[in-house]
């Protein structure tokens, strides 16, 4: 499943990194202490958080993650969307709470 | 190969940098994807400790042909107690650092499991000296 396919899916925004849209998606993760992610998250994952700050970015990166989804309306920084155009790796936005993105997410990656 | 990097105290804008470059380096070297990912996150969390609790540091990394040695040496507060900064969970780190999603306890034990060789230094008032080693599969 690609970047793209979930952002139709689970119909959510797009801040940046158009350019990684079709990268492949080989789970997710959902945290917001940043040692965990880096500790525990795996290459291609999609990271669930409410962290904005560019320091998500340079995990993401770091990590090789698919995407980043904001949860609860929040939006990224400037730099983190500059990071993330960068990077090509999309940071994605939705309305839902951690606990309802993370569920429908799942839901569509175990179909 | 040798590569130097400073760290500035507080700096969170530019933590990361030196593990980024270290990362491309290694995948230019050919080196295994897995010992890449274990160096890249216990040198993200070195640098990230300097960045959170002193006031600047230094990167050094030297490649050879079968291992990596980084040292990450900051002029800072210094541990207290090594023994209780390795415990998972224990935290000194302000509010704010804390909020950003840092200071969970979580980065000494994240570099000992991803490195080889973990040999840490401190003198309270003065700064930290930190070895990691890891040997290329």
């Amino acid at each position: 499943m690609k970047v793209s396919e979930i952002v139709e899916k689970l119909d959510l925004k797009v801040y940046s990194g158009k350019k990684g849209l079709d990268r492949e998606i080989s789970g997710g993760y959902v945290s917001d202490l940043l040692s965990d992610v880096m500790g525990n998250a795996r290459e291609g994952e999609v990271w669930i958080t409410l962290q904005v700050h560019h320091n998500v970015m340079a995990i993401a990166s770091l990590k090789d993650l698919a995407a980043v989804i904001l949860v609860n309306d929040l939006e990224p920084q400037e730099n983190t969307v500059r990071h993330s155009d960068d990077e090509n790796i999309p940071v994605l936005g939705t309305n839902l709470s951690t606990f309802e993105i993370a569920g429908k997410l799942y839901q569509l990656f175990n179909q | 190969m040798k590569l130097t990097f400073s760290i500035q105290g507080g700096d969170f804008t530019h933590a990361g940098h030196p593990s980024s470059e270290v990362k491309k380096v290694l995948k230019q070297l050919d080196i295994d994807g897995k010992t890449i990912k274990n160096i890249v996150i216990a040198l993200y969390e070195a640098e990230v400790n300097v960045v959170a609790h002193a006031w600047m540091g230094t990167v050094s990394v030297d490649i050879e042909e079968n291992k990596i040695t980084i040292w990450v040496t900051d002029e800072g507060p210094g541990i207290a107690d090594i023994e209780l900064a390795m415990q998972a969970g224990f935290s000194t780190a302000s509010k704010e650092v804390r909020e950003m999603g840092f200071g969970a306890g979580m980065g000494l034990p994240n570099m000992k499991k991803n490195t080889d060789e973990l040999q840490i230094e401190s003198e309270v008032g003065i700064g930290t000296k930190v070895k990691m080693v890891n040997y290329f599969s």
